[in-house]
């Protein structure tokens, strides 16, 4: 059993939940991410890590309300228990000096791409950032964006915060100025993702991307979260989930996001109809 | 009883047309009556060449014996001196290549039924004495323990027999395992039907009542490294983290929806009970027409997963004919009962989808065995012009496992064979770093359970030998 320590409604539908984890507070590195099961009967969910406190002994997951299982998870309150949280999975983030490097984040993705910002400015980047969401309520962790980053740009899809538009037309316009970028990270919805991907494909500029594929064990174990990066297939929980954005075949993890999209349905709306 | 001896005790079992609806367990055991009756049967040879074939050392005409004295309780403790999971050997050991091929009696008539009556004598255990099976403790846990601690990783046979053997040595034990459960193997690939969990977990229980502690949700190689456990305090490290990367076939459309590994396919269903949705939430998409490609045990409880979770057509579909089937032959047969369809000389080349990215079909082709190949088995070859299209939306490749990449990732210094195998000392399991020692699947690739105990054993002796020279005791 995993204690909840502090539990922040942070945006609209978003959560955060500070969890005891000693063991693996120690070992977390920017990147990578953790699966939770809530209860004996629940789903094993991959979740990003935002944040861990090796001295506390804590790790903090943030994660949008999307399905039952992240709805059940919001419900825990603060000094309750989750049954299961196993990582640090996946491989972390290659940190190192590459110059100026822009790290464009949509939603929740944002919580995946703070950590890799903060390490980044500390290996001696300068590192530009440019975060958004649909709208006000959806933007996440924009005082520690700004901390982490030497410039900071938000966007809404409605304008309701920061420039109105897309994160990609920001980048757009830093492209066209000129500035000096040696890595671009796009972490954030796949749509997002892909329209960057593209972007920087056209200009030449080296693209990290971080994926949420559908996953089971988070080991390599079930091959379920496969993706076929430069014509191979990758596992995103042992192979990744960092990848070069130019090589993912973009059409394929769309799809295979959606394999279960009828129960995942049926699922929600039978929790809400709990609820009701 | 009373039957001539060369004919064993027949296993009852649920009826096929039951049993393809059902979870429960397909074989039911012995009664009393017909576990003596079989045990009777043992012509008690003196030279005990059953023995050789069981790699756990189990005193197989002993327990035998007891039970035919109808001694029972003598029989499992028996047993459990050498092996500390015998209700679940007794049911997915394949015997009829080890202590039973070796059987006496099989050379004219039909063996011993050896893994029946282990089974039955477990059983019996629990079901009389103490349903935690820890009747027999005391007997095997020294009185001072302070050999030592030692760390294994992974729950699955290999480990849990390491820790076993270990901790009736007097070691301080601690399991890790990455996943949510201990078990591995068991516990997310061979489905209850042929496993119940009851029976699982009364095993691993009787491992912890030996004093091994289970610590779940532990990957090593993520959360511990081999080298932090040695030097964290543990003057050894066993290695049995099994074979759990799934193998595909890299034919076109294999990553459409529907096509599954048969890790996967098999965890979604037994881990984390899927044939119990929507109670338990993880979902798999089973549907009406399914494929399995392969002929192993694996792929026998994929095909027979999917007719329990209501598929309407159940095939294996494989390239070589049915002598070169690696499965056992009893879950052949079980499977071909229960409606399983067996294609045989087939592969498939190409999956198709819909406009959704949804399996719906697959493209096959006929093969011919031609000349023996590497493995000394006859070499399937394409016919040309045999292709055809069948309809399927649901496939699972169940083409074999290789080992699991996590823990050699973190470690470069453990070295491994090019398919990922860890090199060891066929004797004592050690690897190329002194106090790590490995076995089981993570060292053969995808073998039996009872191979990885028989490792898992070895290496025990191994690891007392070496800590003790290493403390001077």
């Amino acid at each position: 059993m995993y204690k909840v320590v502090k539990k922040t409604r942070i945006a609209d539908v978003v959560t955060l939940l500070e969890i005891e984890a000693p063991a693996l507070a120690k070992k977390a590195r920017a990147g990578q991410f953790v699966i939770v099961r809530l209860n004996e009967k629940s789903e094993r969910i991959p979740l990003t890590l935002a944040n861990w406190d090796a001295a506390a002994g804590t790790i903090t997951i943030i994660f949008q309300h999307a399905g039952r299982s992240t709805h059940e998870l919001a419900d825990v309150q603060e000094g309750g228990e989750i049954r299961d949280v196993v990582g640090p999975l996946g491989t972390a983030t290659e940190i190192e000096n590459y110059g100026t490097v822009v790290c464009v984040g949509g939603g929740i993705g944002v919580a995946v791409l703070k950590p890799i910002a903060k390490a980044l400015k500390e290996a001696g980047n300068t590192v530009i950032s440019i975060i958004g969401a649909r709208d006000k309520s959806l933007i996440i962790l924009e005082d520690e964006m700004r901390e982490a980053s030497s410039e900071l740009f938000i966007t809404t899809d409605n304008g309701s915060y920061g420039r109105q538009g897309f994160v990609s037309n920001v980048l757009t316009d830093l492209i066209a100025e000129g500035r000096k970028i040696d890595l671009v990270f796009a972490i954030g919805p796949v749509p997002m993702m892909r329209v960057v991907a593209d972007l920087t494909k056209q200009h030449g500029l080296r693209t990290v991307v971080s994926l949420d594929s559908v996953m089971i064990d988070g080991t390599g174990m079930c091959g379920g979260c496969r993706v076929t990066v430069g014509g191979e297939t990758k596992f995103t929980c042992v192979d990744g989930p960092d990848f070069d954005a130019h090589q993912v075949d973009w059409a394929e993890l769309v799809m295979r996001k959606k394999t279960y999209a009828h129960q995942e349905k049926c699922q929600l709306d039978a929790y809400k109809g709990g609820k009701g | 009883m009373g039957k001539e001896i060369g004919i064993r005790e027949e296993m009852p079992r649920q009826a096929p047309e039951v049993r393809r609806c059902n979870f429960d367990e397909v074989a039911l055991g012995y009664s009393v009556e017909q576990a003596v009756g079989e045990a009777k049967r043992c012509l008690q040879c003196k030279k005990k060449p059953c023995v050789a074939g069981c790699p756990v050392e189990v005193d197989i005409p002993a327990f035998v014996h007891l039970i035919a004295e109808e001694k029972f309780l003598e029989a499992a403790k028996s047993l459990k001196t050498t092996n500390a999971l015998p209700a679940i050997c007794g049911r997915v050991c394949p015997q009829e290549e080890q202590c039973e091929q070796l059987c006496v009696l099989g050379k004219r008539d039909q063996p011993i039924a050896i893994g029946r009556l282990e089974r039955f004598a477990a059983d019996y255990e629990a079901a009389n004495v103490d349903p935690a099976g820890k009747c027999d403790v005391t007997d095997r846990r020294p009185p001072v323990a302070n050999m030592g601690k030692v760390a294994i990783v992974g729950s699955g046979p290999a480990g849990l027999t390491a820790a076993g053997e270990l901790a009736c040595m007097g070691y301080d034990v601690t399991i890790m395992e990455a996943l949510h459960d201990p078990g591995g193997v068991l516990a997310y690939g061979i489905p209850p039907f042929r496993l119940p969990r009851t029976i699982l977990n009364r095993e691993i229980d009787y491992v912890r009542s030996l004093g091994v502690t289970i610590e779940t949700n532990a990957i090593v190689g993520k959360l511990y490294t081999l080298r932090e456990l040695l030097n964290e305090g543990y003057d050894a490290v066993f290695v049995g983290t099994g074979a759990g990367l799934p193998q595909f076939m890299k034919i076109p459309g294999e990553n459409l929806n529907g096509v599954y590994s048969a890790n996967e396919y098999l965890t979604r269903i037994n881990l984390m009970k899927a044939y119990k949705y929507p109670e338990y939430p993880t979902p798999v998409r089973v549907g009406k027409k399914v494929a399995v490609i392969g002929a192993g045990n694996v792929a026998m409880d994929a095909a027979r997963c999917s007719l329990r979770m209501g598929a309407e057509e159940v095939s294996i579909v494989y390239r070589r004919s049915r002598a070169e089937m690696p499965a056992r032959a009893e879950e052949i047969e079980n499977a071909e009962e229960e409606g399983v369809k067996m294609d045989l000389l087939t592969a498939p080349i190409r999956f198709i989808g819909d406009d959704e990215g949804f399996l719906k079909a697959m493209e096959c082709i006929r093969m011919e065995l031609g000349e023996p190949d590497s493995s000394g088995r006859r070499r399937p070859v394409p016919m040309e012009g045999s292709n055809y299209i069948q309809e399927v939306d649901t496939a699972v490749i169940a083409i074999g496992q290789s080992p699991n990449p996590v823990v050699r990732q973190s470690e470069p210094d453990l070295q491994t064979t090019k398919w990922g195998g860890i090199i060891t000392d066929e004797e004592t399991g050690l690897t190329s770093i002194p106090g790590i020692y490995a076995g089981g699947d993570a060292v053969t690739g995808a073998a039996t359970v009872i191979t990885a105990m028989g490792a898992g054993k070895k290496a025990a002796r191994a690891i007392d030998a070496y800590v003790r020279e290493k403390k001077g005791l």
